[in-house]
């Protein structure tokens, strides 16, 4: 158990490539940090650092107290779990989860009864005798589980480990890797690209994109506050509409359409992505008027509520709305005044109004 | 349907046909004696002097020098089959752990030095291998026999690829676990090439097994005799109106051929596997 601390962390390959730039998280003890992003934003690389497997070009890693830069991995007192697992093949399910104990001299009755401990919490008990290639594909999941507990580290890294399993899998092993978690109160850092893993298992998600922090924060603030509009679009599904669009004396203007703002709400005289989630916008009611008007394209049914894709003006849109009514082809829209997402229209930040400033 | 299936087996029949043949002729020669092969020729019915040829072949001392026996060559071919197949394996295997794990400088020069070795088999170096081999006193030694045809690129090769194809993941993981480059060589990658190596081992087998050309100019004295050699020995004895002994010459045929075909026979399994086998 133990805090990581990363610090002005950047790696440089060779030649000006640079995977990681100047990235710092602080990772309380027992906290469960994902870190997201799309292929390439140095996700991975940031994690292998932490692990000791790539070499830090700048900044520190600290593990508990210490600066473990130079340290070999076998001994910064940490564990791995791998997208394909990496157990070795020709060893039994036991000498798998015994061959680190085993290499760092731990005594026999020790490693034993860890294992037998390891074998419990994950229910692997009766396979122990078993080769990885006779079990399935959940099994060796749990297996890699295994190896990383019986080592009793500091810290948890997994690299996108529920990417080789099925849909469903996926679903069960997410939930059982957060309560083990919970359960052993060890630090995790977690590596994934599926932005529904991140919302579901992380106590802090760190957002990644071309190698920079976009945003650190908690699940319901990422989701709800984001920073950017490359966050915005990167967590939630489906992503949130970014629509290009402008001030006009503090009301929003789409295309032909004018959104009225209220005072708090108002919005800068200027160019700007505006974006909303597609949650966040209904159907105008009795005598309500319209903010915009909508063009369907296509409805995707999705049993809880259906999923409306459509235009205003040029820019697309979807709306999330409850299923069974029929729909006409043109849907007359209200937004959730609240719940509007200004971003700059360059450097895609989110740009604060008078009522977030405010509280 | 059916009929096509018939045809495929008359022409597999024709095929092991061909290939059995010869072996049944030499071996039912080696069962008359000299003289009736001598008189009327190769024989394909059973001669009734199977005990007798063999027990000659491999225990009568023969030979220029009557020193040799049969059984001496055995051993000496196994000596060299073994020591050849198994040096070449560790050597091929270290080379390839070396290019394909460590990053050392002019690791890809390296690599491509031992791979232009494959345009120079033995046969192209011969002279200067024998003259080496002279200078050190290796003339007539397993040692001088052994040691100048084990650096193989063709081993390297195989095991290089096959090093490349194991998941980074694997080293990763033992790195973690706490191996270091020998711990992980020895309880990770060895392992993992069993299949791998029963294949080079049985192809390098049958290999050095039949060398002829380099066993002829390393050894002179007739104790170091293989049995590949020693077929062409029995036929050179022709003194005065002495037949040779065609019948044990053909005992020796039959004799040299067994392990390797006996090796490849109980390893086929393993070999194919060595040879297909992705599943890491």
């Amino acid at each position: 158990m133990a805090q990581v601390t990363i610090e002005n962390v950047s790696k440089t390959y060779s030649g000006d490539m640079r995977a990681v730039n100047s990235v710092s998280i602080d990772i309380a003890d027992g906290e469960f940090i994902v870190l997201v992003g799309p292929s390439g934003c140095g996700k991975s690389t940031l994690l292998r650092m932490v692990a000791g497997l790539e070499a830090i070009t700048e900044g520190s890693i600290r593990i508990g107290e210490r600066v473990v830069n130079d340290v070999e991995p076998a001994e910064r007192d940490i564990a791995m779990v791998f997208q394909n697992y990496a157990l070795y093949p020709h060893m039994s399910v036991r000498q798998n989860l015994a061959y680190g104990l085993k290499n760092r001299g731990t005594p026999k009755p020790e490693i034993e009864k860890r294992v037998a401990d390891a074998a419990a919490i994950l229910e692997i008990g009766s396979y122990l005798d078993r080769k990885p290639r006779q079990l399935s594909g959940g099994q060796r999941q749990r297996v890699a589980m295994g190896r990383a507990i019986v080592r009793e580290p500091a810290a948890f890294l997994f690299d996108e480990p529920l990417s080789n399993l099925d849909a469903k899998l996926r679903v069960q092993m997410r939930g059982e890797i957060k309560q083990l978690q919970k359960r052993l109160g060890t630090t995790a850092l977690y590596v994934t690209h599926d932005q529904l893993e991140a919302m579901t298992m992380a106590d802090r998600i760190v957002v990644l994109n071309a190698g920079r922090i976009e945003q650190i924060g908690t699940p319901l603030e990422v989701y709800r506050n984001p920073e950017s509009a490359f966050v915005a679009s990167f967590i939630g599904s489906p992503a949130m509409n970014l629509v290009p669009a402008h001030g006009e004396s503090g009301n929003l203007r789409v295309g032909e359409h004018v959104v009225a703002m209220s005072n708090g709400h108002a919005v800068p005289d200027s160019q700007f992505m505006f974006g909303v989630r597609a949650e966040d916008i209904r159907l105008r009611g009795e005598g309500e008027d319209a903010d915009m008007e909508l063009t369907i394209d296509y409805v995707e049914e999705l049993g809880a509520g259906r999923l409306v894709h459509g235009r205003i003006g040029g820019a697309r849109l979807a709306v999330s709305l409850p299923s069974g009514e029929p729909l006409s082809d043109r849907l007359h829209l209200v937004l959730d005044r609240d719940r509007l997402h200004i971003f700059d229209h360059s450097t895609g930040r989110r740009v604060r109004r008078e009522m977030e400033t405010a509280g | 349907m059916h009929k096509t299936k018939f045809l495929d087996h008359v022409i597999l029949l024709c095929g092991v046909f061909l290939m059995m043949a010869p072996v049944v002729v030499a071996f039912m020669t080696s069962t008359h004696d000299a003289v009736d092969v001598h008189m009327n020729g190769l024989q394909v019915t059973w001669g009734g002097h199977f005990t007798d040829t063999y027990k000659d072949m491999l225990l009568k001392k023969g030979g220029f020098t009557g020193e040799v026996t049969g059984a001496r060559m055995v051993m000496n071919s196994f000596i060299l089959g073994i020591g050849f197949a198994t040096g070449k394996v560790i050597l091929s295997m270290m080379a390839a752990y070396a290019i394909v794990y460590f990053r050392f400088r002019l690791g890809v020069v390296f690599f491509w030095m031992i791979f232009t070795t494959l345009l120079l088999p033995l046969e192209v170096r011969i002279l200067p291998s024998y003259e080496v081999m002279t200078k050190l006193g290796l003339v007539n030694t397993y040692t001088g026999l052994i040691v100048p045809l084990l650096a193989s690129a063709t081993g390297t090769f195989y095991f290089r690829q096959f090093f490349k194809s194991v998941p980074d993941e694997l080293l990763e993981a033992a790195r973690i676990d706490g191996a270091g480059p020998f711990k992980f060589f020895f309880d990770i990658l060895v392992p993992l090439s069993k299949t791998m190596i029963a294949a080079i081992f049985i192809i390098m087998f049958v290999y050095g097994w039949n060398q002829y050309l380099w066993p002829m100019l390393m050894t002179n004295e007739e104790s170091f005799y293989t049995l590949v050699r020693g077929i062409k020995q029995i036929l050179l004895v022709w003194v005065g109106s002495q037949i040779p002994e065609y019948n044990q010459a053909f005992a020796l045929a039959i004799l040299a051929m067994l392990p390797p075909v006996l090796i490849v026979v109980i390893f086929q399994s393993w070999f194919i596997k060595g040879l297909t086998e992705s599943d890491k």
